[in-house]
Order: structure tokens, then C-alpha cells, then sequence
């Protein structure tokens, strides 16, 4: 077996993009839990990082809208929202011939969508900047956004077909999903916050129980959550490829200034997975 | 189908760089370039962000192509809620 991590975190670009607006208080445990997932990403030596993101229109617009797209390019580009973010342009290295595997072993349940020229924004970078990573990345990008977006419960088979190919493999590899949870971003309503939503998905996703959230209205979820709560579908992923395993929050934080109800979390998978 | 074309235009300024550089250099000839309404135009030669966003255009379109216009997260939101920074 080889997925050795499950990893998931918000993504507001406010985090980088706008770092020292919100009180201290606020941002320091969002920092200090992205340099505890650093550390944790370096302990587990993985050969590979497969990120779950959504999309945030980088690469798709409504004349063609994938529910579901891996990059099987050997480089990538990002942040194309360098602004926005405030990351610095720069290249990243795909793994074309591990990223192909896994969409023959997803294909034999999840139908999805290849790219071989895929940029990355916020939802890819931001994470990848402060983890400081710089091994391969096979990007897996989630409709979130606009459209008709995979009803969750897919998602979730997205993360057991992930995991079933994985195992088959040699190589060791993280899974890192972004984004959520709930965000009303860049609107008027920005900085509203659904706190209890947050920490009644975050209750199910550490206790293996991410079941409860595969039928959540989506009307109910917008309302609750804002359209950034759409976003939990990486969420979802990763929890189905960690197969109901209990997890260890790092931190949680509601902060207004970044628009976003900010988490960071890992799933454990059981040393004997590895 | 007009609303539709508004987004397209943004999805292209925001997402190629040579696209931004004639949305600064040649707005006018840009927007004739998409199939719009008279006040869809307006609000794109005028970068009425409030406007766009009360016609439906996704908030991340606009967003986005603030920022790299320079102008700040707070002051976007100013606009989008109607009071001028």
C-alpha cells in the first residue's frame, strides 16, 4: 500500500494574499498549522503529491466544464491569479506516466477528464507554497464552481477509485485536498462565516464519518456554507481514500479578513498501510 | 447568451496575458469583439465591478482581475456593496 498521507486545507488566498490583516490571534494557528502539515508531509517521504482542487476558472469556463480533470503533464504552471494571491509565477514538475496509471485505475469506476497543458491557481499554489513543496504534483481538478457540479456522493467514489489504484503501487504518495469550508468569496456577503457548518463537517470528516455529508442538500449547503462550500468536495475525496480513518485537526479558525472558515486537518493512515 | 459572453470576455483578460494587455490598451476594440448588450458594455469599458456582479457575473471573474488592476480586497468589496473607497 502506498497512500502515507491524507491531508486537507483551506485555501483562501487571503492567507498569502492579504497575511496581515486579520488580529494575530487569528492567523498565527492557520501559519503554524501549515508549518505542522510541512513537517508532517517531510516525515512521510512521499515520491509523489496528488492534489485534490477545485477549480476556480484557471483552466475551465462554461463551454466545457469537467466535474473532474487530472493533469497528466510532466510541468505545470502557477498561480495564474498571481495577484490575487500575492505568490510569485513559477513552473511545477507533474509525473505524466503516474498520473496516467491513475486514470486507467479511476476510469474502471470514476469517468474523468485528461489535460496535458493545466495551470494552476490559488487552489493548487497557495498550498503547495506554504508546505514549501517542491516534489512532483498530480493535479486532480474538482468542479466546484459553476455548472452542474458532481453531486457529492461522486466525490467520494473519485477518493475510493484514488485509493484502490494507489495500493497497487510501489510509490509513496500524499493526498492533499484544498479548499472550504465555508466562504461566500469575493462577494458582498464576503466575511460571513458558517462556523457551525464548519465544525459539524469537520466532526464528521476526523471521526470517519464523512457518510453524513454525501446528500447534503445544495441548497442547504449554500445557505449554510456559502457557494465556497462546494469546496468540501475535496474534502470528500480525500476522506474516501483514507477509507474511514480517524484524523487530528491542526487548526480551525473562522477568520473574517480572509473571508473563509479556515482548516487544516490529516487523516491517520495506519503505519501498517505503509 | 449575453451574460454568457460578459464571463467569457473576463475568463480571458484574467486567464491570458496578452488578452489583460488589450484590456488596458485597446478596451473599446476588445468588447466589440464579443457579442454584448449596450450596458453590458458600458460596465466592462467602465470596470463597474458592482454592475457586473448585479448582471450575475461569477465573483470569481471580478475578483481576480481586481487585484491585478491594484486595487485592494477591501476597496473591491467597497464597490461590490456600494460604497465608493
Amino acid at each position: 500500500m502506498s497512500l502515507v498521507g491524507a491531508f486537507a486545507a483551506s485555501h483562501a488566498p487571503g492567507i498569502t494574499g492579504r497575511p496581515s490583516l486579520p488580529r494575530v490571534s487569528e492567523s498565527e494557528p492557520i501559519f503554524r498549522a501549515y508549518e505542522d502539515l510541512r513537517s508532517r508531509l517531510e516525515a512521510a517521504r512521499p515520491d509523489v503529491l496528488v492534489v485534490i482542487s477545485p477549480e476556480h476558472w484557471a483552466n475551465f469556463f462554461l463551454d466545457n466544464m469537467p466535474s473532474f480533470c487530472i493533469g497528466i503533464g510532466d510541468e505545470f504552471s502557477g498561480p495564474t491569479d498571481e495577484k490575487f494571491v500575492n505568490i510569485p509565477r513559477r513552473s511545477v514538475r507533474g509525473n505524466a506516466r503516474l498520473a496516467r496509471a491513475l486514470v486507467e485505475g479511476i476510469a474502471e469506476d470514476v469517468d474523468l477528464s485528461t489535460s496535458q497543458e493545466m495551470a494552476f491557481d490559488h487552489g493548487v499554489m497557495l498550498p503547495l507554497h506554504l508546505l514549501r513543496a517542491e516534489l512532483p504534483v498530480i493535479p486532480i481538478i474538482v468542479n466546484c464552481l459553476a455548472g452542474i457540479p458532481a453531486p457529492l456522493h461522486r466525490c467520494h467514489a473519485l477518493g475510493v477509485a484514488l485509493r484502490r489504484t494507489m495500493d497497487r503501487w510501489p510509490e509513496r504518495v500524499v493526498l492533499l485536498g484544498t479548499g472550504g469550508l465555508s466562504h461566500w468569496p469575493a462577494m458582498p456577503e464576503s466575511g460571513q462565516i458558517g462556523v457551525d457548518f464548519d465544525r459539524r463537517f469537520l466532526d464528521a470528516f476526523l471521526n470517519g464519518r464523512i457518510e453524513s455529508f454525501l446528500h447534503y442538500p445544495k441548497e442547504k449547503l449554500e445557505a449554510e456554507a456559502g457557494p465556497g462550500g462546494h469546496e468540501i468536495r475535496t474534502w470528500i475525496t480525500v476522506a474516501a481514500a483514507a477509507a474511514g480513518a480517524r484524523g487530528s485537526l491542526l487548526a480551525y479558525q473562522p477568520v473574517q479578513a480572509w473571508s473563509t472558515g479556515c482548516a487544516v486537518a490529516v487523516l491517520e493512515i495506519g503505519e501498517a498501510a505503509r | 447568451m449575453s451574460l454568457y459572453e460578459v464571463q467569457k470576455l473576463l475568463f480571458h483578460v484574467n486567464r491570458e496575458p496578452k488578452m489583460f494587455d488589450r484590456f488596458l490598451s485597446e478596451r473599446e476594440k476588445l468588447i466589440a469583439e464579443y457579442r454584448l448588450t449596450e450596458e453590458e458594455r458600458r460596465a466592462l469599458l467602465e470596470i463597474d465591478f458592482r454592475s457586473l456582479y448585479e448582471m450575475g457575473v461569477h465573483s470569481l471573474l471580478l475578483g481576480p482581475l481586481a487585484a491585478t488592476l491594484g486595487l485592494s480586497f477591501p476597496d473591491y468589496l467597497a464597490i461590490l456593496r456600494g460604497n465608493q473607497p
